[in-house]
């Protein structure tokens, strides 16, 4: 009789613990772990004259701001007057990389909307995006010059992680 | 002489069909044990979604490359988490998911012994 007290509340209590810790953890997906990590070495494709692009292209600044965007994507409309004031800065430089679109339509849109980036790049059918770690547009990645993932922003950049990229770049002491 | 060559010919397709009946099922396999990001409890295989298109041209690129099911599923847990994965792996954060089906098993098998050694005294 009190062994099987014992396997009773045994087996309530680890029920209990696997519930408390299974619904306090957060089930909204994010790729927080690629935080720290290098980014791989690359190719791609450069939007305005077909030159290959490779990580050492960002490699040049102290920082960069990789912006995955796309015409038809409309956030990336929202997000667009922040990636201008940012380019305006030139504290970060910005890397765009053009997803699964048609280049006269992206044409369209930075001459409509202006043109932030440094550089721009082509992701024609959206797998060079998935070596970043991206599975949405719009998605960006803060970079330093060593390559190290700084921050990583799913959804359109908006005013916090505008304040939050000064932030980062002000309270990093390896380029102040 | 067309007796060899017909032989032959048999072989090559025999051959060329079965690698092609293999890679189509690994790749059917890997779909289908690949969770989409942006949908709601579907795998790529279900999924028409951007994303699960683009881990579609991903995975069969690495399979093309010929990499191996454990490579693909390293590469993709990398980018995206462990979450991406529906099969988790067995590592010691997963041990009491892999573990407790068997020692319920064996607790179960112990518990009705028990019972029905008691029952026949």
């Amino acid at each position: 009789m009190k062994f099987k007290r014992i396997v009773f509340f045994t087996i309530v209590f680890f029920i209990l613990v696997v519930f408390f810790f299974a619904l306090k953890k957060s089930n909204i997906y994010n790729t927080k772990n690629l935080i720290g990590q290098k980014i791989e070495p690359f190719e791609i494709i450069s939007f305005e004259n077909n030159e290959i692009v490779t990580e050492k292209n960002l490699q040049e600044n102290n920082f960069t701001l990789i912006n995955f965007w796309a015409s038809w994507c409309s956030p990336c409309r929202v997000e667009h007057p922040f990636l201008i004031s940012l380019s305006k800065t030139k504290k970060v430089k910005l890397i765009g990389v053009n997803f699964k679109d048609k280049k006269r339509n992206a044409q369209n849109f930075l001459n409509t909307l202006g043109n932030p980036y440094d550089l721009i790049v082509t992701d024609n059918n959206g797998t060079y995006s998935i070596h970043f770690g991206i599975y949405g547009i719009p998605e960006s990645i803060l970079i330093d010059k060593e390559l190290k993932i700084l921050a990583k922003f799913i959804g359109p950049i908006d005013k916090d992680d505008y304040k939050k990229i000064f932030e980062i770049i002000k309270n990093d002491k390896k380029y102040n | 002489m067309i007796k060899n060559i017909t032989k032959l010919s048999l072989i090559l397709l025999f051959l060329s069909s079965n690698a092609f009946s293999e890679s189509v099922f690994d790749e059917a396999k890997i779909f289908k044990n690949i969770r989409c990001l942006v949908c709601q409890g579907q795998s790529i295989a279900d999924s028409n979604s951007e994303f699960a298109q683009t881990i579609k041209i991903v995975v069969r690129d690495q399979i093309k490359e010929g990499k191996n099911e454990k490579e693909i599923y390293d590469f993709l847990s990398n980018k995206f988490g462990e979450w991406i994965i529906y099969k988790p792996k067995f590592n010691y954060r997963n041990s009491i998911l892999w573990l407790l089906p068997y020692l319920s098993l064996i607790l179960g098998g112990i518990l009705i012994y028990k019972f029905l050694r008691k029952r026949k005294n």
